[in-house]
């Protein structure tokens, strides 16, 4: 793998995280627990899918084959998509939503704030613009962990249960391939050990002031899809998303 | 137009000479243009109207992001989910934006929110119908979010300060919705498969009825208009904005080389404006009455929503509350 592959992969990685995660986000329309949730659900998921749409851009310059982002996010099977399993997860209940919000703000927080400073301009330009709306994710995430955790006796046990189901998810995160240490050597994606510590260091203190028990670093993980393999979960959210580019494959224009 | 056949509880209106000091020094206010603010004294008929008003108003904001998450998840585009994830968060914001006025009449948001639930409070019958293909969102958008405009720009000058103000703000993004829903139609009429023009047209023709209805009933068949319309809570009749709409609407639905499923509609020389046929009212009623082809799954989700988000807002209550405690402990 050259190094603009491994930027290609990198930026898919991205894209499609922030991508799925604003579509899981977009199911729960109408569907908060109150109003002022409903907006800023939607402000989240709106932050996710424009930043999806700039690494989607780059990505397709690099990709040069006439594809553009909406060919990147609409036309790609789920082989062929590269987010984090945890992002794909479903929203169960609130808690499970936020949960997974959470640990993948705490993710996207510090590898913005690595890529702030890629060497790559078109990189660090991007993220800078992404951090400020990510800053914003963070903060409310984990008020909303605190909260459930250190809430009511059932939001805590919802919140305990959602930090169990999600942590097998969370390793992904933070476990470098040849693509992360490709990006990392080329000065544009963050330091592995470095991530993998600030991950974990914000992690656990944060649950620890929401009262709540993380499971131990070396539980066992699901990872895959960094590299397609992903869960049953990514094959409806897609079928759901891309049904008319699918459904109407000779429309150019919407 | 978010509110429909809302009561007054007034029979007639009242002249001058028959009101109480107070009720003739508050009315002379409303026909000097003096707007209403929350500290003024004002006949709880007033404050009553306004209420249902604006809460209607506000239900409607709220249940109207349901046709429209229908879709968030399949739009086609980036550009185009964007766009439709924007509309949304904005409705949200006209909500919580309409409650607050609301709450400013001593009214309770959670109170008025279990009327809804309970039947007992309207919405706009239009978020009654589904929307089926894609170009809904344009036709949502461009009719729907078209008459709310019309009968909105009107209650920019409606008599209490607080709503009018709220209309000022909502005004401005609507306009922005329409123009954005306008487009999603023509693009596809334009540029689009004979596929995409087909869905133009059926959105349409299952909408345009609908839209009219917003409107409410005609002027003799809505008996609270009259005292809403001497208290300048409403500001022209539910003819007059049909009307403007329809003059306003239909050279947009000829431009985009569509028709109205109404054989009756046709400019007239005479009276500068357009004539249209009758509205199905049975339909109207029916739809009012919780008889629409959505009115149960609309109520629903929004029920469950609220239900099944329990113990999330016991759990803020509960944090808030601790967390106070251990600042006055520190």
């Amino acid at each position: 793998m050259n190094q603009k592959e491994a930027l290609t992969e990198y930026l898919l990685r991205l894209a499609d995280s922030d991508m799925i995660l604003g579509q899981r986000l977009c199911e729960l329309c109408g569907k908060a627990p109150a109003l002022e949730e409903e907006m800023a659900l939607m402000n989240v998921a709106l932050d996710l899918v424009g930043q999806a749409r700039n690494w989607y851009e780059y990505a397709a310059d690099l990709i040069d084959d006439g594809r553009d982002a909406d060919k990147l996010a609409y036309r790609r099977d789920a082989h062929d998509y590269r987010n984090l399993l945890l992002t794909e997860q479903p929203n169960e209940d609130y808690a499970v939503t936020m949960g997974r919000q959470f640990f993948f703000d705490v993710w996207h927080y510090f590898t913005l704030k690595s890529l702030v400073n890629a060497s790559d301009e078109r990189v660090a330009g991007i993220a800078a613009k992404a951090l400020k709306e990510v800053t914003y994710h963070l903060r409310r995430s984990s008020e909303w962990v605190k909260r459930l955790g250190d809430g009511t006796e059932e939001s805590h046990r919802r919140m305990q249960d959602a930090v169990d189901i999600l942590w097998r998810f969370t390793g992904e995160l933070i476990t470098p391939d040849e693509t992360d240490q490709l990006m990392a050597e080329a000065g544009i994606g963050p330091d592995p050990e470095q991530l993998k510590e600030d991950w974990r260091g914000l992690v656990k203190e944060v649950l620890q002031e929401a009262t709540l028990t993380p499971q131990p670093d070396d539980a066992w993980m699901y990872m895959g899809g960094k590299r397609g393999e992903h869960t049953e979960h990514l094959g409806f959210i897609l079928a759901e998303m891309q049904f008319l580019q699918r459904a109407y494959p000779d429309a150019t224009t919407w | 137009m978010y509110a429909q056949l809302v009561e007054t509880g007034a029979k007639r209106v009242k002249s001058l000479d028959e009101m109480s000091p107070e009720e003739r020094a508050f009315q002379e206010k409303i026909d000097a243009e003096t707007k209403i603010e929350p500290k003024n004294w004002m006949p709880e008929g007033y404050r009553k109207t306004l209420v249902r008003q604006i809460s209607q108003h506000a239900h409607s904001e709220v249940v109207g992001m349901l046709p429209e998450g229908n879709w968030v998840t399949r739009a086609p585009t980036l550009k185009r989910k964007l766009q439709l994830m924007a509309k949304i968060q904005d409705e949200a914001g006209h909500g919580l934006y309409l409650y607050s006025a609301m709450e400013t009449l001593g009214a309770d948001r959670d109170e008025e929110i279990e009327k809804l639930h309970q039947g007992k409070a309207k919405y706009s019958s239009i978020f009654n119908y589904p929307t089926l293909n894609w170009a809904d969102m344009g036709a949502v958008g461009w009719l729907v979010d078209g008459a709310a405009i019309v009968n909105q720009v009107v209650l920019q000058r409606t008599s209490y300060g607080p709503y009018s103000r709220a209309m000022i703000r909502i005004c401005k993004e609507e306009s922005f919705h329409q123009r954005q829903g306008y487009q999603i139609l023509l693009d596809m009429m334009r540029e689009g498969t004979e596929e995409q023009k087909q869905m133009v047209q059926d959105a349409i023709n299952r909408l345009w009825w609908p839209a009219l209805m917003m409107f409410g009933p005609h002027d003799d068949e809505s008996p609270n208009s009259q005292q809403s319309m001497a208290w300048k809570i409403k500001r022209k009749s539910n003819d007059e904005l049909r009307q403007m709409f329809i003059d306003q609407t239909v050279p947009q639905l000829e431009y985009l080389g569509c028709t109205a499923p109404d054989p009756d509609l046709k400019w007239n020389e005479e009276t500068g404006h357009y004539d249209f046929g009758e509205i199905n009212w049975q339909e109207f009623y029916d739809v009012l009455k919780g008889n629409g082809p959505c009115n149960r799954e609309r109520i629903n989700t929004r029920k469950k929503a609220i239900e099944e988000g329990a113990w999330v807002r016991e759990a803020a209550v509960a944090y808030a509350k601790k967390q106070k405690q251990r600042a006055a402990a520190a």
